[in-house]
C-alpha cells in the first residue's frame, strides 16, 4: 500500500518595526531582559493598547506580496488563555476578520508543480519568554518580547511531502526577506513555524487524522520533523492501528529526533475568543494600499526569470542566487561593477558560499565589498594570478579584509609569465626528474602531468599554467 | 485658619463648590495649601463615620497644593481648578499612590503611571486628595463589596451609599470634597449619586479618556464626575474630557468645549421623552412621584413631555450582565500573581501560584462575574450569550437613535429603589443586579446621562432624576439638570 502525506503550514514571523504593536518600546533583539517594557506591554492595570501603523502596513505588505486580498474592514480579537509568559492573560489576534485572505505561492518542487494556498496573513503580538534556571526551583520572565508584532500566515494543506514543506519555507522566507517585512532569523526566533501533517492511504478522499507538530527550530529540524512523523503515522497503518493516530499536538525534541505528545484535542484551550473592545475595527485606506503597492520589490521568482535571462545564469544557478535575497543581491551589485555575470555568478555561488558556511557569517553581512571580488576577478581573467591564488586572495580578504591587490603584493602571488623565468623552472624539472622524462617520451604521455605539477609547485603555484604546458611539452620535445 | 476666607459659603469649607474655591484660590482670598488643610481636616473629623476613603494622601496633596499657590505667586494663569480637592475612585490609576480597586488582588498596587484623567486635573492645578473605596472592581450597586470596609451613607449612616462609586459619592455628600471621580459601567456614578443626593455624570463613551481607568467592562466604562451641584459637574467635566492619544476607543471628532458657560440658556422648546418602560411594577412610588413631579416642573419651565416607549429597554439587564462579565472575565485575567499583585505564600508550581492567586486574591462577587463571563464565552455557547447580546445592543441603539430623532433628551428615575440598608440585599445578587435596571441601557448604547436630585422620600431619602442624551449631548443634560436644580432649590 502506498501513501499520500498532506502538510500545511502555520508560520509566524516578527515584523521588522521600530518600536512594538501596541506601545512604543524598541523591538530590539537581545537587549537586557525587560529592558524593553513599559506599563502597557507588562499589561499593568489600566493600560490600553495603541495600534502601530507600520506594522498593519507590513502585513498588507506581507499579504500582497504572497498574492492575498486585502480585506479593507479586519479586526482584532482577543485569545484567551493562562500563561506566566502572557502579560495580559490574553493575546490580541485576530479571529474571523483577518487582514489578509486567500493567497497563493507556487514553485517547482521534485518534478511537481506546487501551488500552496494561503489561506490567511493576521497580525498578532508576540509573548514574553520564559527562562528556565537548571538549579534553581523557579523560572524567569523575559518580556522584553512581548508586544512585538506577528504575522500569522495559515497555508492550506497543499504540501505533500517534507521535501515541498521546506521549499515553501524557503520561498516564503525570500519573500519575506525580499520586502523587508521581517528579518527572518528562525535561530533567534523572529520565524517560526508549526506544521500539520497527515497521511492517507494513495487515492483515499478524505484527510487522515493530522497531527500538529511543534517548536521547529530550522528548515533542517523542520524536514526532519516531518519525516519522522510521517514514518510514524505510515507504521501505525500498516500494521493496522491507524486508530492510534489521535488529533493533538506533538513537540519535536530535536535532540532525540523525535515527536513527543503534548496534548490531545479533548486537551485543547477554549480561548474564548471575542471582539478586542480597545482597539476599534482597523480600516485600511485605498491609499496605503496602494502605496504598499508600489513599494513592492520584484520578487524572487521573477528575479529567477530575469538572472536566467538578463545574465544568461543557469536555472540552477538562478535558483540559488535568488533563494537568497543578500547574495542575489551581491551578485548583482558585483555584476554592476563591471564583473562578468557568469565569472560573478561562480565565485559567489562557489568560494563564497563555502566561506560563508564555513564562518557562519550570514549573507547579509558579506565582508568583501562587490568591488573587491569585481577587481579580483578581473586580475585572474587577465591572467595577474592563477586561479588558486586568486581562491587564496578571496579566502584572505573574506576573513581579514584588504584589497586583492595588497594581498597579492602582500603574499607575493602575481603570476609569472615570462618565458625565461617558466623555462627556467622547466629544465630544472627535466633535469631532476629522469624517469618521468624517459617515461613521456617512450609513449606515456600521461606523465606529463606530473612534470607540470612539479613545475607549478617549484613556482609556489604562480606560473601560469598554459605556458607551463606549451614549455613543458616543445622541451620535451627536443631536448 | 485663616481669617481671609469669605465666599458664599463663608470658611464652612463643607459647603464650598468647585467654582468658590477654584475662583477663590485663583484671586488670592485663600491658599490652595489652606483648602487642602481645611479638606484634610473634614475627612479626619467626618470619615471616621462615612468610611468613603481608602487612602489619603495627606502628603503629596499638600506638594500639589503648595506648588499651585507657587504658581499662582509667580503670577502664571491658575488652573481651572486651582487647588480644588478631588477624590479618585481607586480604581483610577494615580502614580505612587495605592490603586487597590477595594480588593485583595490589588491591595500592594502602587501604579507606575497617572490616568490621563488624572494628569488632567493636575494639569488645571486640583489636588488629588485620596482614593475612595467602592465595590471590588466596580462590580456591585452597594459598595458592600469592598474587600476592605463599608461605606455609610452620610444622608443615613444605617444605609448604602449605592456603588460602585460609593465611596466618591459619600465624600462629596459629606461635605469632604467638592468634587470627585467616579467610573461608571452600568450606573456606577449615576445610582450613588442618587443615592447620596449628589450629582453625578455618566459622559458619552470616548468622551473622557479611560487609559489608567482599571478596565471591567471596556466597551461600557467611563469615567466621570461627581458634585454637589450641576455647574461644577459641568466644570469638572470640561477639564476631564478629550481626546486621548492612549485610549483607540477615545472619541477622534469635535466635542462641545463650554458646558458651563451655557447652564443658564435655559430649556424652552425643549423636547423630554418620558420612557414607559421605566415606570413599571418594580419602580419605587415616591420615586416614581418625584420624578413625574420633576417632569411636570420642567413642562412648567417650557419643555415639551411625552411618554414615549423603549421596547428593547426590558432584555437590557441581561445583554448588560452577558457583555459586562464577558469582558469582566478577559480584562481580569491578567492579575495571575506573577508581575504584581497578590501572591500566595506557598505554591508547588506555576498553576498553583496562578490559581490561588486568583482563588486568594478575589471576592466572592468578583468570582461569580468571572465565572458568568467564562460560560459566556466558551465555546457552543458564545452564540446563544455574546453574540446574541451583542446583536440586542445594535437594536437597542437603533431604538434609542430614533427617539433621538425626535426628542431631546429622555427622562426617568435614576434606580428604582431608595437607599437601602446596610446588608438587606447582599446575599441576593439579583435584587442587588436590578438596582442597575434604569442606568444600564445608557451604557450599552454608549450615550452621556446624568443623575440630579430631585427631591426626598418621606424618611428624607435622596431620590435621584436621570437625564440621557444623545451621543455627544451633554450640554443638553447639563442644560436641563441646571434648569431643575435651580427650579427645586434642594438644600442639601
Amino acid at each position: 500500500m502506498s501513501f499520500e502525506t498532506i502538510i500545511g503550514l502555520e508560520i509566524h514571523a516578527e515584523l521588522k518595526t521600530k518600536s512594538k504593536i501596541f506601545c512604543g518600546c524598541s523591538t530590539e533583539f537581545a537587549s537586557e531582559p525587560n529592558a524593553n517594557t513599559c506599563p502597557v506591554c507588562l499589561g499593568h492595570p489600566g493600560t490600553l493598547p495603541v495600534l502601530n501603523g507600520e506594522a498593519v502596513r507590513l502585513a498588507v505588505k506581507a499579504g500582497m506580496a504572497l498574492g492575498c486580498k486585502v480585506n479593507y474592514l479586519n479586526r482584532f480579537d482577543r485569545k484567551n488563555y493562562f500563561y506566566p509568559d502572557l502579560p495580559k492573560a490574553y493575546q490580541v489576534s485576530q479571529y474571523d476578520m483577518p487582514v489578509c485572505t486567500d493567497g497563493a505561492v507556487e514553485f517547482e518542487c521534485g518534478g511537481r508543480h506546487v501551488k500552496v494556498r494561503i489561506n490567511r496573513v493576521h497580525l498578532e503580538e508576540d509573548a514574553g519568554k520564559l527562562i528556565h534556571l537548571e538549579d534553581e526551583p523557579c523560572s524567569l520572565v523575559d518580556y522584553n518580547r512581548a508586544g512585538i508584532p506577528l504575522i500569522e500566515i495559515v497555508t492550506e494543506p497543499d504540501m505533500r511531502s517534507p521535501l515541498e514543506a521546506v521549499t515553501f519555507m524557503r520561498m516564503l522566507k525570500s519573500i519575506l526577506e525580499y520586502c523587508d517585512i521581517s528579518d527572518c532569523r528562525m535561530e533567534q526566533g523572529s520565524l517560526r513555524c508549526d506544521a500539520n501533517i497527515s497521511v492517507r492511504p494513495a487515492g483515499q478522499k478524505e484527510f487522515g487524522t493530522k497531527v500538529e507538530l511543534k517548536n521547529i527550530n530550522s528548515f533542517r529540524e523542520l524536514q526532519k520533523a516531518l519525516e519522522k512523523e510521517e514514518k510514524r503515522q505510515i507504521e501505525l497503518y500498516r500494521f493496522g492501528e491507524s486508530h492510534k493516530i489521535i488529533q493533538e499536538t506533538r513537540r519535536w525534541d530535536s535532540g532525540k529526533g523525535r515527536t513527543v505528545s503534548m496534548r490531545s484535542k479533548e486537551e485543547a484551550h477554549d480561548y474564548r475568543y471575542f471582539p478586542e473592545p480597545d482597539l476599534p475595527p482597523v480600516i485600511i485606506d485605498e491609499t496605503v494600499v496602494s502605496a504598499v503597492k508600489d513599494s513592492l520589490p520584484e520578487l524572487p521568482m521573477e528575479k529567477y526569470r530575469r538572472f536566467t535571462q538578463e545574465y544568461g545564469l543557469s536555472g540552477d544557478d538562478a535558483d540559488i542566487l535568488t533563494g537568497d535575497r543578500y547574495l542575489s543581491e551581491y551578485f548583482e551589485d558585483t555584476v554592476r561593477e563591471g564583473a562578468a555575470p557568469k565569472a560573478a555568478a561562480n565565485w559567489v555561488l562557489g568560494d563564497m558560499l563555502r566561506m560563508i558556511n564555513e564562518s557562519g557569517i550570514s549573507s547579509r553581512e558579506i565582508p568583501v565589498e562587490p568591488a573587491c571580488l569585481r577587481r579580483l576577478i578581473s586580475m585572474v581573467e587577465e591572467g595577474k594570478i592563477s586561479n588558486t591564488a586568486g581562491r587564496e586572495v578571496f579566502r584572505e580578504m573574506f576573513i581579514n579584509g584588504g584589497s586583492p591587490e595588497e594581498i597579492v603584493e602582500k603574499k607575493g602571488l602575481s603570476q609569472i609569465s615570462s618565458e625565461d623565468a617558466i623555462l627556467e623552472l622547466v629544465r630544472k624539472v627535466i633535469a631532476d626528474n629522469p624517469k618521468s622524462v624517459a617515461d613521456y617520451r617512450g609513449g606515456k604521455t600521461k606523465a606529463i602531468g606530473f612534470l607540470v605539477g612539479q613545475v607549478m609547485k617549484e613556482s609556489k603555484g604562480r606560473a601560469n599554467p598554459a605556458m607551463v604546458n606549451e614549455l613543458l611539452a616543445k622541451e620535451l620535445e627536443w631536448a | 485658619m485663616s481669617g481671609g476666607i469669605t465666599g458664599t459659603h463663608g470658611n464652612d469649607f463643607g459647603l464650598m463648590s468647585v467654582r468658590e474655591i477654584s475662583a477663590g484660590v485663583a484671586a488670592g482670598r485663600y491658599s490652595a495649601s489652606e483648602i487642602t488643610r481645611m479638606c484634610v481636616e473634614r475627612i479626619k473629623s467626618t470619615d471616621g463615620e462615612t468610611g468613603a476613603f481608602l487612602t489619603v494622601c495627606e502628603e503629596t496633596a499638600i506638594a500639589q497644593a503648595k506648588a499651585v499657590d507657587e504658581k499662582i505667586r509667580s503670577g502664571k494663569k491658575p488652573g481651572k481648578l486651582a487647588g480644588v480637592p478631588v477624590a479618585v475612585k481607586d480604581n483610577i490609576c494615580t502614580d505612587g499612590i495605592r490603586t487597590t480597586c477595594a480588593s485583595r488582588m490589588l491591595e500592594d498596587y502602587i501604579p507606575p503611571y497617572n490616568a490621563t484623567v488624572v494628569e488632567k486635573l493636575i494639569s488645571e492645578d486640583a489636588v488629588i486628595i485620596g482614593k475612595t473605596n467602592m465595590d471590588e472592581f466596580a462590580m456591585g450597586s452597594s459598595t458592600e463589596n469592598s474587600a476592605f470596609k463599608i461605606t455609610r451613607n452620610p444622608r443615613d449612616t444605617d444605609r448604602v451609599p449605592g456603588g460602585s462609586s460609593g465611596g466618591s459619592a459619600a465624600a462629596v455628600a459629606a461635605g469632604m470634597v467638592p468634587a470627585a471621580l467616579g467610573s461608571d459601567t452600568g450606573g456606577s456614578i449615576r445610582q450613588p449619586a442618587a443615592f447620596c443626593g449628589i450629582v453625578g455624570l455618566k459622559p458619552t463613551y470616548g468622551l473622557v479618556s479611560r487609559y489608567g481607568l482599571i478596565a471591567f467592562g471596556s466597551s461600557l466604562d467611563q469615567v466621570g464626575p461627581m458634585t454637589k451641584t450641576v455647574e461644577d459637574c459641568a466644570l469638572m467635566l470640561e477639564v476631564i474630557q478629550g481626546m486621548d492619544v492612549r485610549d483607540s476607543t477615545s472619541h477622534r471628532g469635535k466635542y462641545p468645549q463650554d458646558y458651563a458657560g451655557r447652564l443658564g440658556e435655559g430649556i424652552r422648546d425643549f423636547r423630554i421623552a418620558v420612557l414607559k418602560e421605566f415606570f413599571t411594577d418594580g419602580l419605587d412610588g415616591e420615586i416614581a412621584s418625584a420624578v413625574r413631579d420633576s417632569a411636570r416642573r420642567l413642562e412648567g419651565l417650557g419643555a415639551a413631555v411625552d411618554e414615549v416607549s423603549l421596547p428593547a429597554a426590558g432584555d437590557g439587564l441581561a445583554a448588560y450582565y452577558i457583555i459586562s462579565s464577558a469582558e469582566a472575565s478577559s480584562n481580569l485575567a491578567r492579575y495571575d500573581g506573577i508581575r504584581y499583585g497578590h501572591r500566595p505564600k506557598e505554591f508547588a508550581d506555576v498553576d498553583e501560584l496562578m490559581e490561588k492567586a486568583r482563588s486568594e486574591g478575589f471576592g466572592t462577587e468578583v468570582k461569580r462575574r468571572i465565572m458568568l463571563g467564562t460560560y459566556a464565552l466558551s465555546s457552543g455557547y458564545y452564540d446563544a450569550y455574546y453574540k446574541r447580546a451583542q446583536k440586542y445592543r445594535k437594536l437597542l441603539r437603533s431604538q434609542l437613535a430614533g427617539v433621538f430623532e425626535k426628542y431631546d433628551l429622555i427622562l426617568g428615575p435614576t434606580s428604582p429603589v431608595l437607599p437601602f440598608r446596610i446588608g438587606e440585599r447582599i446575599g441576593d445578587p439579583l435584587s442587588m443586579y436590578l438596582a442597575d435596571v434604569y442606568t444600564i441601557i445608557v451604557n450599552l448604547a454608549g450615550l452621556p446621562a446624568i443623575s440630579v436630585p430631585c427631591g426626598s422620600s418621606r424618611d428624607g431619602l435622596p431620590i435621584g432624576l436621570q437625564l440621557i442624551g444623545p451621543h455627544f449631548g451633554e450640554t443638553v443634560i447639563l442644560q436641563a439638570a441646571y434648569a431643575l436644580e435651580q427650579e427645586l432649590k434642594l438644600e442639601p
